[in-house]
């Protein structure tokens, strides 16, 4: 049975995570690599690595950080952040990753995803949509820019769009959710998850194992993302895994 | 050696990580006749059946890969490279395959037989079922968790070729195939854990032992 997975997301900037100190059994908590050997011996089913450098010369580093991972580790992996043409997502792929995830660059440019899908096939492309509830709109509105400027989108049409275009996965961050870990957006997931026919990411709230359990029943999430929670500890991937295996859902 | 086959058909590098990691001396190469110094084939791929096949025919490659598996080198096949030692595809079109092994490639349905729809492609970790114990690959692994990612599914008449199965929605999955030297998994072994490095593994033994028969 295909479970749903598990997908902690390490913000790196300069070829450093910036959030996770709190591992104080590790030697290095700020190596990327060092966590994602971490993550990947509690059961992480995949990685996603969001590049927050903010100068071209600390984007030049994640390529290495990428080589590295790929060297140590046989799960998959998504990097996110700076990936704003073709030859941004074959330095990473070449590098080793396996996906890569566009947000604002595919909103600006929507060509950007049909020309990575058409080179490297849509299971490579994972399109990252940032939204917020929109009273005008009465629905959710697609933000760019980290969420700082308003597109003319409604979620699930820009969604089918992204697909449409060749997306093999839609990562989906509710903005009116995200740091709150009150529990992920379910309207919002159910609403992306039944326009499309590839697999949603939920992003954006997770707090405990019956917010994730939400999410995959009545949100009809795929997978769950989660930053804070397992970088500060709060729960680790196995006990929120055995919490879902209790629960009846389908985990690794 | 092993060759890993390298026919411009998306990412191999992972793959090439996963050799490394097992200290499996290999080469990645297009070159039929550096191809043919190795003591086994892997054949990757990611992307449409139709263009790989047009890409192993322009270069020469499937006759190269067809004549090597006459007389007797091992092949294994990932994922795209799985589905191409079939007979054919419809993904863009029918498409002629490699035909070492019976059977064609069809896009899952989308659909159940009770109407319910259900995401293409399948994506995630699934479960392995074994039907053949002693298939080489699977040669002291239990039925663990594995990574898929494909929209196109193997339909075949001829249960022998079928090692191992994963189940998803209501379609059995033909996960591991194989028929004598030739064989190869839907799954990606290099991004499946232990799992996974271990059918690599079991693949590079098989290589290394046949070299010294």
């Amino acid at each position: 049975m295909l479970t749903k997975r598990i997908i902690p997301c390490l913000d790196v900037k300069e070829g450093r995570v910036v959030k996770g100190i709190q591992f104080l059994n590790l030697v290095d908590a700020g190596d990327p690599v060092e966590l994602a050997r971490f993550y990947d011996k509690e059961g992480a089913d995949e990685l996603v690595f969001l590049d927050i450098s903010a100068s071209h010369e600390g984007r030049d580093t994640i390529v290495e950080v990428v080589e590295r991972v790929a060297a140590e580790l046989a799960i998959p992996f998504t990097v996110g952040g700076g990936i704003n043409k073709l030859e941004d997502m074959k330095r990473v792929l070449r590098a080793g990753a396996d996906k890569v995830s566009v947000n604002t660059a595919a909103l600006l440019r929507p060509e950007l995803i049909t020309e990575g899908s058409d080179y490297f096939g849509a299971q490579c492309i994972v399109v990252a949509i940032d939204a917020k509830y929109d009273d005008e709109l009465e629905s959710w509105r697609v933000y760019t820019h980290g969420g700082r400027k308003p597109t003319q989108w409604e979620v699930t049409e820009w969604a089918r769009e992204a697909v449409k275009r060749g997306a093999g996965e839609i990562l989906l961050t509710s903005m009116d959710k995200d740091g709150e870990k009150s529990g992920f957006n379910l309207a919002l997931t159910k609403a992306v998850s039944e326009a499309v026919t590839v697999p949603v990411i939920a992003s954006g709230g997770a707090g405990n194992a019956d917010h994730f359990y939400d999410a995959f029943t009545e949100g009809k999430a795929d997978a769950g993302l989660a930053a804070s929670i397992f970088h500060y500890k709060e729960t680790s991937i196995g006990e929120l895994k055995s919490e879902l295996q209790k629960l009846g859902v389908a985990v690794r | 050696m092993i060759g890993i086959i390298d026919y411009g058909m998306g990412n191999l590098h992972s793959v090439c990580s996963a050799l490394k990691r097992i200290e499996q001396p290999y080469i990645l190469s297009g070159k039929p006749e550096e191809l043919h110094e190795t003591d086994g084939l892997l054949l990757p791929g990611v992307g449409s059946f139709k263009d790989a096949m047009t890409e192993l025919e322009g270069t020469g490659l499937a006759d190269f890969i067809k004549k090597e598996t006459e007389n007797g080198k091992p092949l294994m096949g990932i994922c795209l490279g799985m589905q191409l030692l079939f007979e054919r595809s419809t993904e863009n079109g029918l498409t002629e395959g490699l035909g070492l092994l019976p059977g064609k490639v069809d896009r899952f349905r989308g659909v159940t037989g009770e109407g319910k729809s259900y995401k293409v492609p399948h994506m995630g970790w699934n479960n392995l079922h074994f039907l053949q114990k002693e298939q080489p690959l699977l040669i002291g692994l239990d039925e663990g968790y594995v990574y898929f990612v494909h929209s196109f599914v193997v339909q075949t008449d001829n249960r022998e070729v079928l090692a191992a199965a994963a189940h998803y929605e209501d379609v059995e999955v033909p996960a591991v195939v194989g028929r004598n030297h030739i064989m190869g998994t839907q799954f990606h072994p290099e991004k499946s854990s232990e799992t996974g490095m271990g059918i690599l593994k079991n693949f590079c033994q098989l290589v290394e032992e046949g070299k010294q028969r």
